[in-house]
């Protein structure tokens, strides 16, 4: 089980380095667990369908900040539709969905979390980040 | 014989510590085997029927209502209302009394340390214009003297946990309920915490109204009682109608039985009575004393083991003859459920989160809190366990 807690997820977890205020956001969604207390708020910047800039803000547990991290280092950078088809894999990921080996490595990072599928509790930690990039891209 | 040993449950599994008490208790054999015992021998529906199997499981279910009498000191059986656990009872009383009595230019004075159950039913009747009042405490738990000013002679009701879930705090109910008096409000007690761990007798504590849930005191899930000082409790509107709860019924109107049938519509829940009868008899038998001798030396020997530890912070009651048995704390820098999925992969289950208790946990300027519950099966033994584990979770965080 101490496996979810890698040298990765850790590190994410302690470096902040995605944690901080943007200027000016023209998209901020505010993620909640309400029965563990994660509350993250991902803010994105938008241009000609590509996240030019992205960060978080707010006070979570490890796993919930480190995937959000994780998330935003993926993302930063690429297309709306990239964005989109690696929220999917990962969803599918940790509702332990099959998924091909092609797909599984296009999540890079993001694997860390793999094991989540078998842990119930945390699973909603997990994908706190990827719920709120989802709302974003509506 | 170990107090562990009565629990089968520890027996399967004796890689597992549990200190989630507060949230709700292990089952002891006797209740257990007794509710198999009802299925195979007597189950038939209370209160209907002729046959045998229906008397027998009358006499069952009202032998409860009776052992749940002198269990808190009521003086009738009618007092005693079967629901499913403290929140339905709470329920019952915002919906079946307070939303047909209050008044809009009245209040209602909870605590602070009120358990989302004790607020939201209440909160619910919003709507009727009258005022929510709180009384606050300080970090250890104690309402200051000024904060009982806001119970005055508008106060419609007063309600409060005997101890709070998210901090520990044994309550100063006398003083609460002195005040209550003086003003002629209505005393609700939400005593879930303190069934089981402590003499909880609604004459002494001088309640009107008192919940509890029958599965934080080692009888099952899903059986609860609301307490009702007759008077009062006869003034209480159904809840809940159907089965049982009448007397005649037109195609237009309705009378209702008499209490306590007036309030328990529906077939009862027989086996969660009978299963709450044997943890009573379960708590008689070890005695309560026993029990608080038990759970007072651990929760004194897993703080001071705490208190000692610079990266744990220690919320609520300072002086321990004011705290139940359990300890909320946090590890500085690492949040809660990290705490405890780690303290779990260790076979030690505890509760992590805002213990429904979220008003308590903004006051108090906190998120979330990690929370130890002790029972009389617990031991020294199982707290160094603990401690060993947190120890590990430094080692994730910190190394």
């Amino acid at each position: 089980m101490n496996s979810i807690y890698s040298e990765l997820i850790l590190e994410h977890n302690k470096s902040k380095h995605n944690k901080r205020e943007l200027d000016h956001p023209d998209h901020v969604e505010r993620g909640h667990n309400p029965n563990c207390g994660d509350d993250l708020t991902l803010q994105l910047i938008v241009k000609d369908n590509i996240i030019v800039d992205a960060g978080y803000i707010g006070s979570g547990c490890a796993i919930s900040q480190a995937s959000m991290s994780i998330m935003i280092d993926m993302v930063k950078g690429e297309t709306v539709a990239f964005a989109k088809e690696k929220a999917d894999i990962f969803f599918r990921m940790i509702r332990g969905e099959s998924l091909t080996e092609e797909e599984l490595e296009s999540l890079e990072d993001a694997i860390a979390f793999e094991s989540l599928n078998r842990m119930p509790a945390r699973a909603k930690c997990g994908t706190l980040g990827w719920h709120c990039l989802e709302e974003s891209l509506k | 014989m170990l107090y562990r040993d009565y629990f089968p449950l520890l027996k399967h599994h004796p890689e597992i510590i549990y200190l989630d008490n507060a949230a709700t208790s292990q089952k002891p054999e006797s209740v257990i085997n007794e509710i198999v015992h009802y299925y195979e021998e007597h189950n038939g529906s209370p209160h209907r029927g002729a046959h045998i199997l229906s008397v027998r499981s009358t006499e069952i279910y009202e032998r409860g209502r009776d052992a749940v009498r002198d269990f808190i000191h009521a003086n009738r059986s009618e007092e005693i209302i079967f629901t499913r656990n403290a929140t339905e009872s709470l329920n019952l009383i915002a919906y079946g009394y307070v939303m047909h009595e209050i008044k809009s230019h009245q209040n209602i004075v909870l605590s602070i340390t009120n358990h989302h159950s004790n607020i939201l039913p209440f909160q619910q009747l919003k709507h009727l214009g009258f005022e929510l009042r709180y009384l606050y405490c300080d970090e250890t738990g104690q309402f200051l003297d000024s904060e009982l000013d806001k119970i005055d002679e508008n106060t419609f009701l007063v309600s409060l946990p005997i101890i709070s879930n998210g901090i520990g705090v044994i309550h100063d109910v006398k003083s609460v309920f002195d005040k209550a008096d003086a003003v002629g409000a209505i005393k609700l007690l939400d005593a879930a915490q303190g069934v089981g761990h402590m003499e909880v007798d609604v004459q002494a504590l001088n309640a009107d109204l008192l919940v509890f849930s029958g599965h934080k005191m080692f009888g099952p899930q899903g059986i609860g009682v609301l307490y009702g000082r007759y008077e009062l409790l006869d003034t209480f509107h159904p809840f809940l109608t159907g089965g049982d709860m009448i007397e005649y019924v037109t195609e237009q109107t309705s009378s209702f039985a008499p209490l306590p049938e007036r309030l328990e519509a529906g077939t009862q829940n027989v086996e969660g009575v009978l299963g709450l009868t044997k943890a009573i008899e379960f708590i008689e038998e070890i005695g309560l004393k026993n029990i608080h001798a038990v759970e007072a030396e651990l929760t004194t020997y897993a703080y001071e083991k705490m208190k000692s530890d610079d990266a744990i912070e220690i919320y609520g009651p300072t002086e321990l003859n004011h705290r139940g048995a359990l300890i909320t704390f946090n590890l500085k820098e690492v949040h809660p459920h990290d705490v405890a999925s780690i303290l779990d992969s260790h076979h030690i289950a505890i509760r992590a989160g805002h213990h429904c208790c979220q008003p308590l946990m903004h006051h108090l300027n906190l998120q979330s809190t990690c929370r130890v519950s002790f029972s009389v099966f617990n031991t020294r033994d199982d707290i160094d366990k603990l401690y060993n584990a947190i120890n590990e979770v430094k080692k994730v965080f910190y190394e």
